[in-house]
């Protein structure tokens, strides 16, 4: 009873320790950006005068008309769009075939195989930046929507490859065995049986995929040179050329670059999480 | 008839067998692996891109090193930077994954928050601190000129401490006012280190919860019953469990940094302040448009990743 007692005397203080420091780690966590969301609707005078922390005194939402009108942000933010949306679309392809081919299709080599591909965790995108760049240019496809598409699938997918073999390892073989005798081909087998139970898989790498190429910046940076197409980590650079003086607009800016992932976010925690831990984890 | 009929069957296993490698295996070829070779036979070669290339052999491995391209300081920031995401970063992130593994109310919500930073852009982060560095009047800089100590502010010591700095060099440059935070060499490069150790503090916090989570709860319930302590049973039963997810964690630490890019671009305009090698490489290739000495630098990060990846493999392997 006494050894009882003062562990929960101990766990009561442990307790409140334990809430400060997750409490204050919060805090660092969140504060930039709050501070994001104030001073985007904060006109010059509020962020480096007495109210540079605090909410904005006056609700400046011309600052969001400027990054949208003369700022190009919804342009950006279309382009980041179509290029996420076709480097998904791509990956999820890819790799749902070559992971079939991989871990139902019977050859030698398999294996081999595999790991070829598990290289392409490992290579950093610093590697293709030049000899890319250079293809590109040969091919007249600089300042194109495939210039950042093509890139981006490429390096998601190992990630792609890697946590597909995961969950099509839990389809039961049996499955293909069946429908195979019921008189499916591979291809039909593949479209009819496998693609359809693969969802969770679509929807991990669907995110993992997201974020690599909303984020992107080396390939972005250097692939695109005019303002037609870029991306909106491109964007928001070129945006704090032209603003060094006006951060409000800024502020709009990286307001509305980061709001769709953070509301995505808000609904889809736990996918999100788990789509980092099984492509860090497996790996 | 049999024989032909498997045959064929054989055959077409293997045209679907290639078929269905096919999109993956030409997008690996052409943007990762051809790559990878072209980079080492540009790195041979003296280059800008126009003109036509001259076989210089390794001579572009040496010139990475001399004073005007500056390989050797960016490699040994990377190192600093490795070390504290290593034994800072990852202290961090495993403290906290262990508080949160133990399983305690709010549990779910403080683990989503502290993983946001992870999913936004480096870019917009970059920006912030931008802000937060701005000399004079940027956010650091107001509270630091808040903080007297006998009568002088923090601002105004590390002013007075940068121009005595500067005052020694064999160039002496004319004194500042206040600190540019970025655009100085004794300041830029650990304001650069702090928004990235920062923003992945989240990302190895999330992996290590999920290897604490992982742990049997019946390891941890005999534990107690025996009369461990919270931190026994961290150090006895937890971490051993979760090595194999440290050492992944130690690897991304230390190859992130070296491949480290976009919040440097970003923060520091200005070479020579806060030099890495990827902001190096960048410089080489597109605006000094030294396609031979950028190529070699990018080959060496790929050898340096390889290297330290199996390095701390060996280290964790010789510690079982």
């Amino acid at each position: 009873m006494d050894t009882n007692e003062s562990i929960n005397k101990i766990s009561t203080v442990g307790k409140i320790v334990i809430y400060v420091v997750l409490g204050i780690w919060t805090i660092v966590n969140l504060f930039p950006i709050y501070w994001m969301f104030t001073f985007s609707l904060k006109g010059n005078d509020e962020i480096f005068g007495d109210n540079m922390m605090g909410l904005p005194r006056h609700w400046l939402w011309k600052n969001y008309a400027s990054a949208m009108g003369t700022g190009n942000m919804p342009l950006y933010f279309l382009n980041s769009t179509i290029v996420a949306v076709a480097t998904i679309a791509i990956v999820l392809i890819a790799a749902l075939m070559a992971t079939f081919a991989i871990t139902r299709l019977v050859w030698k080599g398999r294996e081999m195989m595999n790991r070829f591909f598990m290289l392409g965790l490992t290579i950093p995108i610093h590697s293709s930046l030049l000899p890319v760049f250079l293809i590109l240019k040969k091919l007249k496809m600089l300042n194109s929507y495939q210039s950042l598409f093509i890139p981006y699938a490429a390096f998601s997918l190992a990630m792609g490859i890697l946590i597909c073999s995961g969950f099509m390892g839990d389809i039961p073989k049996d499955l293909d065995e069946a429908a195979t005798i019921d008189g499916c081909g591979t291809w039909k087998t593949f479209f009819l049986i496998i693609v359809p139970l693969m969802k969770p898989a679509v929807s991990t790498v669907g995110i993992y995929t997201f974020l690599q190429c909303w984020n992107e910046l080396m390939f972005a940076n250097t692939f695109i040179s005019t303002g037609k197409y870029r991306t909106l980590p491109v964007g928001i650079q070129a945006l704090s050329g032209q603003h060094t003086t006006d951060w409000g607009p800024i502020g709009a800016a990286l307001v509305i670059a980061t709001f769709p992932t953070l509301l995505v976010y808000i609904f889809l925690s736990k996918r999100i999480q788990d789509s980092f831990i099984a492509g860090a984890v497996k790996g | 008839m049999e024989g032909i009929k498997l045959m064929n069957k054989k055959i077409t296993n293997r045209i679907n067998v290639f078929l269905f490698l096919l999109p993956a295996l030409v997008l690996f070829l052409v943007i990762l692996i051809i790559p990878i070779g072209l980079s080492g036979y540009y790195s041979l070669q003296e280059w800008n891109g126009i003109g036509a290339m001259k076989f210089v052999g390794i001579e572009n491995y040496k010139k990475v090193f001399s004073d005007s391209v500056g390989l050797g300081p960016a490699i040994r920031n990377s190192i600093i930077l490795a070390i504290l995401s290593t034994f800072v970063q990852l202290p961090v992130s495993l403290g906290l994954a262990l508080l949160l593994g133990k399983g305690i109310k709010g549990e779910r919500i403080f683990l989503s928050v502290f993983f946001m930073p992870v999913l936004i852009s480096t870019v917009v982060i970059g920006q912030l601190w931008l802000k937060i560095y701005y000399p004079e009047q940027g956010m650091l800089s107001v509270l630091l000129s808040g903080f007297k100590i006998g009568g002088k502010s923090i601002e105004d010591g590390i002013v007075s401490w940068i121009n005595n700095m500067n005052a020694k060099l064999p160039i002496p440059k004319p004194p500042y006012k206040n600190v540019p935070w970025l655009g100085n060499q004794y300041t830029a490069l650990a304001c650069c280190f702090i928004p990235i150790l920062w923003q992945y503090v989240g990302y190895h916090m999330l992996l290590l919860y999920a290897g604490v989570k992982s742990v049997p709860p019946e390891l941890r319930e005999a534990a107690k019953i025996d009369g461990a302590t919270d931190g026994q049973i961290n150090k006895y039963i937890v971490i051993p469990q979760i090595k194999p997810i440290i050492k992944i964690c130690v690897i991304f630490a230390v190859t992130g940094s070296l491949k480290s890019f976009d919040l440097i671009y970003v923060l520091v305009a200005k070479p020579k302040v806060a030099d890495v090698p990827s902001t190096v490489m960048y410089n080489e290739m597109f605006s000094a448009n030294n396609y031979g000495t950028g190529s070699a630098i990018a080959v060496m990060l790929i050898v340096l990743c390889f290297v330290f990846a199996m390095i701390i493999s060996a280290i964790f392997k010789k510690e079982d």
